[in-house]
């Protein structure tokens, strides 16, 4: 047993490392480890994951909000899509085809690991053209800002609110509907759609997901899937972690960033994709 | 980009409101949990390893009033899922607090929206 709760710990730790990095919550590392790894049933493997991401998006969203990366109106404005997306996902699980879907959404991951990866150079992706009813929403609803670099604030312009609206439902049904996954649409809506630069991305997915993944606790608590064993571990480590991502992301540059994101969600959706495959089959 | 002054208004004190509330939450968790740690290892030194099925857990570690009285009679595993419900009320709060900055702020459209989020996010929980 020891030993287990030594490799939840070691695990954990990368995953909070990684999840904070990346916007993406900590799931990625802790289901396949706990599922594939050490043989864990999956309903304990989801229960756990939820808890590492409320871990990571707290731990880290401390540290982003104080140093005012996060993009606080963007945040609180599209959570209203996520957690109404969530209740919805919840409710449309049993009509949906769910692991199907596992499959489509790992092609557009790996669509977004490849833009990702193509523009690792640039702070925000290239604008293609501006829409005037996503300016009239960004101006009533003061969502530019700015975040702290060097030698000044960079000051930042948001785009394609409608779009980045809808792929935030999206990402809030996903969570709902399978408990994993909702941090890359989250980056993706925020970063490719919404045209914010990835810190502002990564931050602003990580502040968010901690509430997405609050609206499904009490159900998985219900359920028993949230074990105390298996969560002590992950928990601790997952905060640690977390801490350590985001003094990084602080100091490091995008484009490594950019980098570690595509080679992160590549892996994310070669998992969904093997796992609705297997699963539809 | 341009490299100019800070568009964004006082937002300052509400982000250090919420910061060190996300922080005050992490770390009561954290403690919990530890304490949870090292009284499991002293009352049940030895448990195997057995999640290879799902067996779901047992009713007293299911609710939250059965958690938070076990919790205070120091078994392990309810003193670390009472540390799991601190974690999982954090971001609860933390949308709470920011209802709470944007009314201070009169931000209403603001206060609206995040009165929105913090009703479907207790609905959630609680239907």
């Amino acid at each position: 047993m020891e030993t287990i709760i030594a490799i939840l710990f070691a695990g954990a730790l990368l995953a909070g490392f990684l999840g904070s990095l990346t916007g993406l919550g900590g799931g990625v590392v802790i289901v396949p480890l706990l599922t594939i790894g050490l043989g864990v049933d999956m309903r304990y493997a989801v229960g756990t994951s939820l808890v590492a991401v409320i871990a990571t998006s707290s731990g880290a969203a401390a540290a982003y909000v104080k140093e005012g990366i996060t993009n606080f109106r963007i945040g609180m404005f599209l959570e209203t899509a996520t957690t109404l997306g969530a209740v919805g996902g919840a409710a449309l699980a049993a009509i949906l085809p769910a692991y199907a879907l596992m499959i489509l959404f790992g092609v557009v991951l790996l669509y977004s690991a490849f833009v990702s990866f193509r523009n690792r150079k640039e702070e925000s992706l290239p604008v293609r053209r501006e829409q005037p009813f996503s300016e009239a929403v960004v101006k009533r609803l003061k969502l530019n800002g700015s975040y702290p670099a060097t030698p000044g604030p960079l000051i930042y312009r948001v785009f394609n609110v409608g779009w980045g609206y809808l792929m935030m439902a999206v990402a809030g049904v996903l969570s709902g509907l399978l408990g994993i996954g909702s941090g890359a649409f989250k980056v993706i809506a925020l970063d490719t759609i919404m045209k914010l630069p990835y810190k502002v991305s990564s931050a602003t997915s990580n502040f968010m997901i901690g509430v997405t993944a609050a609206a499904s606790a009490g159900v998985y608590l219900t359920k028993g899937y949230i074990d105390p064993v298996l969560s002590m571990p992950v928990v601790l480590g997952v905060l640690l972690g977390s801490l350590m991502g985001a003094r990084l992301l602080i100091r490091a540059k995008t484009k490594s960033l950019r980098i570690l994101f595509a080679v992160v969600i590549t892996l994310l959706a070669f998992e969904m994709i093997f796992d609705g495959i297997t699963r539809t089959i | 980009m341009m490299r100019p002054k800070d568009p964004n208004r006082v937002e300052h004190t509400l982000r250090l409101i919420v910061s060190q509330l996300l922080r005050t939450g992490v770390i009561t968790a954290a403690v919990i949990i530890i304490a949870g740690a090292v009284l499991f290892f002293i009352q049940h030194p030895g448990t195997a390893f057995s999640y290879h099925t799902f067996a779901s857990e047992p009713a007293r570690l299911r609710e939250v009033w059965t958690i938070i009285t076990q919790a205070f009679t120091f078994r392990s595993r309810a003193v670390i899922q009472f540390g799991i419900l601190v974690l999982f009320a954090t971001p609860v709060l933390r949308v709470l607090s920011s209802l709470i900055g944007f009314a201070v702020e009169k931000d209403w459209i603001y206060v609206g929206i995040t009165a929105i989020v913090l009703a479907v996010l207790l609905l959630s929980i609680f239907l």
